[in-house]
């Protein structure tokens, strides 16, 4: 008889603050005092904000405790399991906390906001991801069961296309609309591919999804495989992902053994089974046709498109390809209806956002959001604040290829359709804030010493076109610059922007004609020989390091 | 090839059935278990897939996970990417050139250490962060890193 579960986090960012000793430590006082066989211990995602972590929760009393060491970790044991009391001074305040609750915040223009409205994330942490009876036990599956008893395929479609639900994964195209291209192809081999190629510098979003709450993205994917009618699904997930894909192919293997995956799925005749394909390190293969090629064996090249996956896919055949947290709002959306999810976010951008915050704020880490707050909110509100001493000067949305913004865009609600309107993305939903000690000419050098490595070299303006930036830029952080650099900058980004090949060579550019545009003076100043933020190594030997690249080792 | 080698390649063939299409997956796994792919490991992976030596080489050049040199007995991996970089990064940086004596991308004269650097982990929000080995290392300080290199380096 288990009596009680102690959920550890375990997340990288807790096990990166030792949460594996915490276990141990956990473990090891659970023998001593004869407890083991009716406490559970395992590990779960994040339950609260970084700073707290790695935490403890205790259920079904539903405790939480963090940040915890290995030492109160044996002391939680003592006192909370053996003794009956709760450990007060280790409690997590539950301002910190991030748990399916909603908590009314005093902010907001219109009256009343909430914390962290959680769809997607709502599992994650509170669920033991090794479990699939957990996942069950919290409404999992009954959406998959939902469609196949009660809805045909084209109602699944419409559902998820009257719900407005847009792509994830960065661009926001409407997944409904995706769905009914692959559903109308004569080809009867379909394919359906979740893209967990999460390589966008500062975006952590699906890796959470991942490990917190595996099945979720399963599920998503065997409602689309419904609704599109393909009988095969592929999980594109990143190299360095080793947890997740443990994880991931541990769940697949409980969900056949249960048949919610795997042939003729809960008696409905519908089969559809689901693999796992890691990559090998290569930004470019979050591109979906360079993943793609990637997925058949070969190098991560992008393919010319059109034809667009929906039309000539994986092996050729009609493919779906989705981003992790686009699959992970099916499941909700099929059950709950698209009614409901219009009721989360703008009018234009339904349902929430992960966002991952990091930078010169108090409180860093993944957030799940309405779509539409404000990048002010997010500061002031969930980020606690920008750090002491520092003022905001600008933020960085959507990862390394996103758009360098100034304080004029704080106010401006996030979603697609109103960031577009200004010039700005979205993207993948990293916000890098940076104080006024950042220098635009720095960060921009190092934001194109990371493309100009991921670079595949198939096109002349992605693969030479990120080297010229990035000299020029290195020459400008030293004091080299020439007065046509400005000039040049700009007529390359823009070049870039128009002709590059595929999606990384046309978003490469994005920071650098953001912040010509944004930051025009501060950049203009390193021309004098001045870094306004004091930053750059003004007239010394260039400091650039050398990255040596292994196709010219 | 010593005859170990020759058998780690074959068993590994052998588990992905000589497919063509696993060939990303089956040079992963051989680069991290023989720690890099030697021009006669590829030649046989290429024999065995019937596939063009260029295009397995091809695709062991192109991932960065596929090692084509022998490396030291641990591996850092540093982020080089921006939300590092504004944690700080630069100066764990300028401490990891410094402390090992090499320059990013090199392997100490010893064959301890190869310094190299990666793209982002995602663990950006307890940047900066370096990986040694499999292990991800966050809220890196100079002091931290000391620490850290005599505590991996010092156990062998």
């Amino acid at each position: 008889m288990i009596r009680a579960t102690i959920l550890v986090s375990g997340d990288p960012q807790s096990l990166g603050r030792g949460a594996e000793d915490v276990k141990l430590a956990i473990e090891a006082e659970l023998s001593f005092y004869g407890l083991e066989n009716e406490i559970e211990v395992g590990f779960g995602g994040g339950t609260a904000r970084t700073e707290m972590l790695p935490t403890v929760s205790i259920y079904p009393e539903g405790v939480v405790y963090g940040p915890v060491k290995p030492a109160d970790g044996a002391f939680i044991v003592e006192e909370h399991l053996y003794k009956g009391r709760v450990v007060e001074h280790l409690l997590v305040p539950s301002d910190a906390l991030v748990s399916g609750h909603l908590a009314p915040l005093p902010a907001g223009k219109e009256g009343k906001r909430y914390a962290e409205k959680r769809v997607v994330l709502r599992r994650v942490g509170v669920i033991d991801p090794y479990n699939i009876e957990d996942y069950v036990a919290h409404d999992g599956y009954f959406a998959l069961g939902q469609a196949l008893s009660t809805m045909t395929p084209a109602q699944v479609m419409n559902v998820v296309r009257e719900s407005g639900l847009q792509g994830r994964g960065g661009a926001g195209f409407p997944t409904g609309t995706k769905w009914s291209f692959v559903a109308n192809r004569p080809e009867e081999v379909r394919y359906v591919v979740c893209n967990a190629d999460e390589s966008e510098p500062g975006t952590f979003k699906d890796r959470m999804i991942l490990e917190g709450d595996p099945h979720a993205v399963l599920e998503g994917m065997a409602l689309a495989g419904y609704a599109v009618g393909a009988h095969e699904g592929w999980i594109y997930i990143r190299g360095e992902y080793v947890l997740s894909k443990e994880r991931l192919e541990q769940a697949i293997h409980q969900a056949e053994e249960l048949g919610v995956l795997g042939d003729d799925i809960m008696g409905s005749g519908f089969s559809f089974h689901i693999h796992v394909h890691a990559g090998a390190g290569a930004y470019i293969c979050g591109e979906e046709t360079a993943l793609l090629e990637s997925m058949e064996g070969k190098r991560g090249i992008p393919r010319i498109r059109p034809p667009y996956p929906t039309v000539y896919g994986y092996h050729g055949m009609p493919t779906v390809v989705n981003n992790v947290e686009t699959l992970a709002n099916v499941p909700p959306i099929v059950l709950n209806g698209a009614a409901w999810y219009r009721t989360l976010g703008t009018k234009r951008s339904p349902g929430t956002k992960l966002y991952s915050v990091m930078g010169d704020v108090n409180v860093t880490g993944l957030i799940e959001v309405p779509m539409g707050i404000t990048l002010r909110e997010v500061v002031d509100i969930y980020a606690g604040g920008m750090k002491a001493g520092k003022t905001f000067k600008c933020a960085q949305t959507g990862g390394s290829s996103g758009s360098i913004i100034p304080p004029d865009f704080l106010d401006t609600p996030m979603d697609y359709a109103s960031m577009a309107e200004k010039g700005a993305g979205l993207g993948s939903g990293a916000l890098l804030i940076c104080g006024e000690d950042t220098c635009i000419v720095d960060l921009a050098s190092v934001l194109l010493r990371f493309f100009k490595t991921e670079s595949c070299g198939k096109c002349t303006p992605c693969r030479m076109g990120t080297t010229r930036l990035l000299e020029t830029f290195d020459r400008l952080r030293v004091g080299q610059g020439k007065v046509e650099d400005l000039a040049v900058l700009e007529s390359v980004a823009q070049n870039m922007f128009k002709t590059s090949f595929c999606g990384l060579g046309q978003a490469a550019p994005t920071p650098v004609l953001t912040a010509l545009r944004f930051f025009r003076d501060e950049i203009a100043a390193h021309l004098d020989g001045h870094c306004p933020a004091g930053v750059c190594p003004m007239h010394t030997v260039s400091e650039a390091p050398k990255t040596r690249h292994k196709y010219i080792s | 090839m010593e005859k170990s080698t020759t058998e780690l390649v074959h068993q590994i063939l052998t588990h992905y059935q000589n497919d063509r299409e696993a060939l990303v997956e089956i040079l992963r796994e051989m680069s991290q278990k023989l720690t890099y792919l030697s021009q006669e490991t590829l030649a046989v992976v290429a024999d065995a897939l019937r596939l063009p030596y260029s295009h397995v080489y091809s695709v062991a050049s192109f991932y960065s996970m596929l090692n084509l040199e022998p490396r030291g007995r641990h591996v850092i991996k540093f982020c080089q990417d921006a939300p590092c970089h504004v944690a700080g990064g630069r100066e764990i940086w300028q401490t990891l050139e410094r402390e090992l004596g090499i320059p990013f991308g090199a392997t100490t004269p010893d064959g301890t250490w190869t310094l190299l650097t990666t793209s982002c982990i995602g663990a950006c929000s307890v940047g900066p962060v370096m990986m040694v080995d499999d292990e991800i290392y966050g809220n890196l300080t100079p002091d931290r890193v000391r620490e850290i290199l005599a505590q991996v380096g010092g156990g062998l």
